[in-house]
C-alpha cells in the first residue's frame, strides 16, 4: 500500500495573529510553523500502516522553501520521503490541484489530509482533492483500518460517529481521535539524523489558477471587558433580562 | 441565473442550519436581483422553508440518496445548480454541509469559501467576509470564479421570516450508485448535540475528574444544553471525544457558553469566540477565560454550580 500524507504548515497554535503590508498579510514575524495538528495525527497514523502492515509513506506540502522545516520534522518522525511542491498556497482549490497531479504521479492507494488546516480552516482541500481523482471519500475520520483494498472508517457526526465500509483508493480527511494523544510521536535523535538523509524532492506546481484570493484581513472588535458577578441569582438575572439568552 | 440553497433535512424536518442558509440566499437573491431555489431532499413539511422566503423548492426522493456516499450528494446539488443555472450555491457548515461543499465546488469548478459570516461585501467583485485563524481574524475573500459556493458558519447570520407561498417540485436527476456503505451509526438521540445547541455547558480540568461530571449533567439537563469540554478532559478520558471543543475540537457557535474549571487557553477559545455570551466560573481570578467572557464568578464549581443549577429549577419553573 502506498500512502501519502498531506501536510500544512501553520502557525503554533499559541502564535499572536496580526497582519502586515495593510492588512493583507499574515505577520509571520516570531511566529514558529509546526506540522497542522490534525496532519500530525494523521502522519502518527499512517506511521501504523507503515510498521505493522509494511506502507510506503511520503509526506507532501505545497510551498515555498520555508516549509521545508516541517517536512523534515515529518520525515524524523518516520516518513520515507517528502516532496514539495514550490509553490505559494494561495487557495484550497489551487493546492488540491497540485495535490492531484502528485496522487496521479505516484499511483498513492491512500491519501490522508487533515480535516482542516488551523490557519485558514478552509476544511476544503480533502473534498476537492477525491473529486479530482474521482476516489472515494470520507471526512472528518477519526479512526481507519485496512485489509488489502478494503477500508473501515470512523467518521464524526453531530451526535456521535458512524462506521463506512469502502474501498481503496481512498482519500480521507483525518481529525484528532484517530490516534490516541499519547501515540504522537516527538522525533527522537536518531530519527533527526536520518531525516538527513532521507530524499526531499522539489516539484514544480502544474498550471492551475485560484479560484479564490484573501484580499485583506481584519481582527475582531475588542470586546468589553467581564462584568464579575457575586452570586448565581445575579447571574440568572443578567442572563434573562440583559444578556436574554435564557 | 439563480440563487440555490441547500438545505439539509434530518428525519424529515429542518434544523435551525436550513433555515439560516435558506434566510440568506432570499437576502443575496434580493442583492443580485435575482430568484432564490431551495433544493432539498426527504422532507414532509418545507412550511419552515416558506416562511422563510423559499419560493420554489426542489425535493428529492430517490432511493439512490439513501446511501453514506458524500460524492452522490453532491452530485444532487449539482444537478439542482445546473438545471437551475445557479450562480451561488450555498451550503451549511454542519458535518454533513461542510462534508459536501468542497464536493460539490470541485464539480461545479467553482470557487469556495467556508465559515461565511454575512452577506457579501461587495458582488463585483464578489467579495466574502469569513472566520479564518481559528476565529481569531476574519478575511475578506474575492471568489474570482463566475460560479461560486458559500459555506455559511452557524448562528452568524440569523434568521429572517419572509413569509411566501412555495412550490414544491420532484427532483430526481439521474444519480449514480455510491461506493460507500455504513454498517453501523452511534448517536445519542436524547442529547442535544454541539452543532445544534443554543447552550452550551463545559467544564474543564478544574473539574478534577469524571466522576464528578453528575453536576455537568444536571446543569446541562435544566438549560436544554450540550455537553462539551476541553481537550485534556478528553484525552484523559473523562469524557468522549466528541465534545472536545477547540482549536483541534468542535467550533461551538452558541448564544451560551457556560465555561466550569476551563482555563481559557488560547487554543480553547479558538473554538468559543464564534459564541455570543460566554458565562466563566473559575476559582482564579486570573484565569485568561475571564478576559474572552461577557459574565464571570469567582468561585469554587463545587459550591456554585449545584446552586447554580437550583436556582435555576426555581427560574425555569416561575418562567416556563
Ligand atoms: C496543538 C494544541 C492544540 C490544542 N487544542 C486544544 C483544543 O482544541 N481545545 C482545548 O480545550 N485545548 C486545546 N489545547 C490545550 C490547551 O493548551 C490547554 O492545555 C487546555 O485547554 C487546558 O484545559 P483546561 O482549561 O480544562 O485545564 P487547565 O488549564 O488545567 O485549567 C483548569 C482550570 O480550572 C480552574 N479550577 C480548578 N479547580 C476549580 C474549581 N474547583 N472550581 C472552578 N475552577 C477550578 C483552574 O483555576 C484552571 O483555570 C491544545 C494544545 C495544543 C498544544
Amino acid at each position: 500500500m502506498k500512502i501519502l500524507v498531506c501536510i500544512s504548515s501553520v502557525p503554533d497554535t499559541t502564535s499572536k495573529i496580526n497582519f502586515t503590508d495593510n492588512d493583507t498579510k499574515f505577520d509571520t514575524n516570531g511566529v514558529q510553523f509546526v506540522i497542522n495538528p490534525h496532519d500530525e495525527y494523521s502522519l502518527t497514523r499512517a506511521m501504523w500502516f507503515k510498521e505493522k502492515q509494511g506502507a510506503s509513506l511520503t509526506v507532501v506540502s505545497v510551498g515555498n522553501q520555508s516549509v521545508e522545516t516541517t517536512l523534515r520534522k515529518a520525515l524524523a518522525i518516520g516518513a520515507d520521503d517528502a516532496i514539495r511542491i514550490n509553490a505559494e498556497a494561495t487557495d484550497g482549490y489551487f493546492v488540491a490541484q497540485q495535490l492531484a497531479a502528485v496522487v496521479k504521479n505516484g499511483n498513492y492507494d491512500l491519501v490522508i489530509a487533515g480535516r482542516e488546516s488551523i490557519d485558514y480552516n478552509g476544511g476544503m482541500v480533502p473534498g476537492m482533492l477525491a473529486t479530482l481523482l474521482n476516489y472515494n471519500f470520507v471526512n472528518a475520520v477519526t479512526g481507519i483500518e485496512i485489509t488489502e483494498n478494503k477500508a473501515v472508517v470512523t467518521r464524526e457526526i453531530d451526535g456521535g460517529k458512524e462506521v463506512l465500509e469502502t474501498e481503496l483508493p481512498l482519500v480521507v480527511g483525518s481529525q484528532k481521535g484517530i490516534v490516541r494523544e499519547e501515540e504522537l510521536r516527538i522525533p527522537n535523535m536518531r530519527g533527526i539524523m536520518m531525516a538527513r538523509k532521507k530524499p526531499l524532492n522539489v516539484a514544480e506546481p502544474i498550471s492551475a489558477e485560484a479560484a479564490t484570493e484573501a484580499q485583506n484581513f481584519e481582527k475582531p472588535a475588542v470586546k468589553s471587558a467581564c462584568k464579575m458577578v457575586d452570586n448565581v441569582d445575579e447571574l440568572i438575572d443578567l442572563l434573562h433580562n440583559e444578556a436574554k439568552v435564557i | 441565473m439563480s440563487i440555490l440553497v441547500f438545505a439539509e433535512s434530518s428525519e424529515g424536518k429542518f434544523k435551525k442550519v436550513a433555515l439560516e442558509v435558506t434566510s440568506y440566499g432570499k437576502k443575496l437573491a434580493e442583492q443580485l436581483d435575482t430568484n432564490l431555489v431551495v433544493v432539498s431532499a426527504f422532507a414532509e413539511n418545507t412550511d419552515p422553508l416558506a416562511k422563510h422566503g423559499a419560493e420554489r423548492i426542489l425535493m428529492g426522493n430517490s432511493d439512490a440518496l439513501k446511501t453514506s456516499d458524500v460524492a452522490i450528494w453532491a452530485d444532487f446539488i449539482v444537478a439542482a445548480a445546473n438545471q437551475e443555472n445557479a450562480e451561488v450555491v450555498i451550503i451549511d457548515s454542519s458535518s454533513n454541509g461542510a462534508y459536501v461543499a468542497p464536493l460539490v465546488a470541485a464539480k461545479l469548478q467553482a470557487g469556495f469559501t467556508s465559515n461565511v459570516v454575512a452577506l457579501p461585501l461587495s458582488t463585483s467583485p464578489f467579495v466574502v467576509k469569513r472566520n479564518a485563524f481559528s476565529t481569531k481574524a476574519f478575511s475578506k475573500t474575492e471568489i474570482k470564479t463566475s460560479k461560486k459556493v458559500i459555506g455559511l458558519a452557524k448562528n452568524s447570520f440569523g434568521l429572517f421570516e419572509s413569509p411566501v407561498q412555495s412550490n414544491v417540485e420532484d427532483f430526481s436527476p439521474d444519480l449514480g450508485v455510491g461506493k460507500i456503505k455504513r454498517t453501523s451509526v452511534d448517536k445519542a438521540t436524547d442529547e442535544v448535540s454541539i452543532a445544534d445547541a443554543e447552550i452550551i455547558v463545559a467544564g474543564g480540568r478544574g473539574l478534577k475528574s469524571g466522576d464528578n461530571w453528575g453536576m455537568i449533567e444536571d446543569l446541562a439537563e435544566v438549560l436544554g444544553a450540550a455537553k462539551a469540554c476541553s481537550k485534556p478532559v478528553s484525552d484523559l478520558g473523562w469524557r468522549p471525544h466528541t465534545e472536545h471543543v477547540g482549536q483541534t475540537g468542535k467550533q461551538a457557535a452558541t448564544n451560551l457558553y457556560i465555561a466550569i474549571g476551563i482555563s481559557g487557553a488560547i487554543q480553547h477559545l479558538a473554538g468559543v469566540n464564534s459564541s455570543k455570551v460566554k458565562v466563566v466560573i473559575n476559582t482564579d481570578e486570573e484565569a485568561p477565560f475571564f478576559k474572552a467572557a461577557e459574565y464571570g464568578i469567582v468561585g469554587d464549581a463545587f459550591e456554585i454550580v449545584p446552586k447554580l443549577v437550583e436556582k435555576l429549577k426555581e427560574f425555569k419553573a416561575e418562567n416556563g
